[in-house]
């Protein structure tokens, strides 16, 4: 207990919606190849501005949609294309969801 | 420690084949992988089939691990025999990348500590691996600021080269204004390096605890309240909770069932701080008195209204 007292209190910088990130830095952070970004761009699954691949820059969220799909892969060996249409279908959940609003149970 | 029924994580007979065993992970697998689920408890069931599916799938170990016998429960009080020999070898992970993704004990004491051999190729330089994890935040968190303390586990080198998991503790503020799926990046506070390089960077992603009363969307909340009907047809003044705290609320004079009053600037705090909005729900009061009962005869007899004059009867 007292060694957790005395833990210092780390600050962090918070990743804003307009914060927006590089080929390299997804891959830096989300510990992925060059390739299999690319293959998730061209599945539609990352959507980057930019017309070129050095011009690529991609939205914060595209981060837990790395992981997302890294995890579905390994997970439920399930391939890139089935991890687009999960995505589509978990987004269409969460939006049926909030229609549903105060109904949803537990 | 506690004996566990792979078997029974993994809802099959003891008898079943390695096909079937197969099927039935991947079914339950879909069902619990917490990026699909929305079961509480999905993080810590997949964890188990995780376990139970390491055990089982290898003919091996499933040898093994039969060889303790059918009698026993799960949960009960369990320790390896005397004779026993935890002499394997693998390597595997549970929930995605994440390391800190750890076996049971039980686990642990039959098969050994899982090891450190999977982690994805490191960058150049020795520098350290970005390390990522998810914390759970009230949604008064995200108004208020809070701190949270992280137990993370990571892969460090002793003197001999082995690498071994290592658990530290952080403590962590979470700024006022964060919104779900968020991510919040700690420099330096990833892996450390290999050979002397920097350590990566900590990304922690924001997922808000199921709150009781709120729902929250980007960061707009929402709030259902329940009023009367006599409240809804004159209009009222109301006590409404929000998440900082009670407010008196008007409800417009004729107001109907889920209306939507908006109290801008009262959801989640930021640069464009979301809005409050409160959604009526009317209650209709029982009858539980010959008064009550009078005073709906009344309505019926004096009030001209038809709900179901839109349907054409």
């Amino acid at each position: 207990m007292i060694r957790k007292e005395r833990l210092p209190v780390l600050e962090g910088l918070v990743l804003e919606e307009d914060y927006s990130l590089t080929l390299n830095q997804i891959c830096r952070i989300c510990t992925v190849h060059t390739e299999h970004v690319l293959e998730l761009v061209e599945e539609g699954i990352l959507e980057p501005t930019g017309t070129t691949v050095e011009h690529y820059r991609f939205r914060v969220d595209s981060l837990r949609r790395v992981q997302i799909s890294c995890r579905l892969q390994h997970d439920l060996g399930i391939n890139l294309a089935g991890v687009a249409l999960a995505f589509d279908l978990l987004e269409e959940i969460e939006q049926l969801r909030n229609k549903l609003g105060f109904e949803e149970g537990d | 420690m506690e004996y566990k029924d792979y078997y029974e994580v993994l809802g099959v007979d003891r008898k079943v084949t390695q096909d079937e065993i197969k099927k039935s992970y991947r079914k339950l697998a879909r069902k619990y992988h917490p990026d699909v689920s929305k079961a509480a408890d999905a993080e810590s069931r997949f964890k188990e089939l995780g376990e139970a599916y390491e055990v089982l799938k290898d003919p091996e170990k499933r040898a093994a691990y039969d060889q303790l016998g059918a009698n026993w429960q799960g949960g009960q009080d369990f320790r390896p025999p005397p004779d026993w020999d935890g002499g394997f070898e693998y390597s595997g992970r549970g929930f995605g990348q994440n390391q800190e993704t750890a076996f049971s004990d039980f686990f642990e004491s039959l098969f050994g500590q899982r090891g450190a051999a999977d982690f994805r190729s490191s960058p150049s330089r020795g520098q350290g691996e970005d390390h990522h994890a998810r914390v759970f935040i009230d949604l008064e968190d995200a108004y208020q600021g809070a701190e949270r303390t992280l137990t993370l586990s990571a892969p460090e080198q002793d003197s001999e080269g082995h690498v071994r998991m290592k658990e530290r503790t952080l403590k962590v503020r979470i700024p006022k204004g964060v919104k779900k799926g968020q991510h919040i990046r700690l420099a330096g506070q990833g892996n450390p390096g290999m050979g002397g390089g920097p350590a990566g960077d900590l990304y922690l992603q924001i997922e808000f605890n199921p709150h009781s009363i709120y729902r929250v969307e980007e960061r707009d909340v929402y709030l259902e309240l329940p009023v009367t009907p006599w409240e809804a047809a004159l209009g009222a003044a109301v006590k409404a909770p929000t998440p900082e705290g009670p407010v008196d609320l008007k409800i417009p004079v004729d107001s109907s069932q889920g209306r939507k009053l908006r109290l801008k600037g009262k959801g989640i705090p930021g640069k464009k701080p979301g809005n409050l909005y409160v959604v009526l729900r009317i209650e209709l009061p029982p009858v539980s008195s010959k008064r009550d009962k009078e005073i709906y005869q009344k309505m019926a007899k004096e009030m001209a209204f038809n709900p179901r004059i839109n349907l054409g009867v």
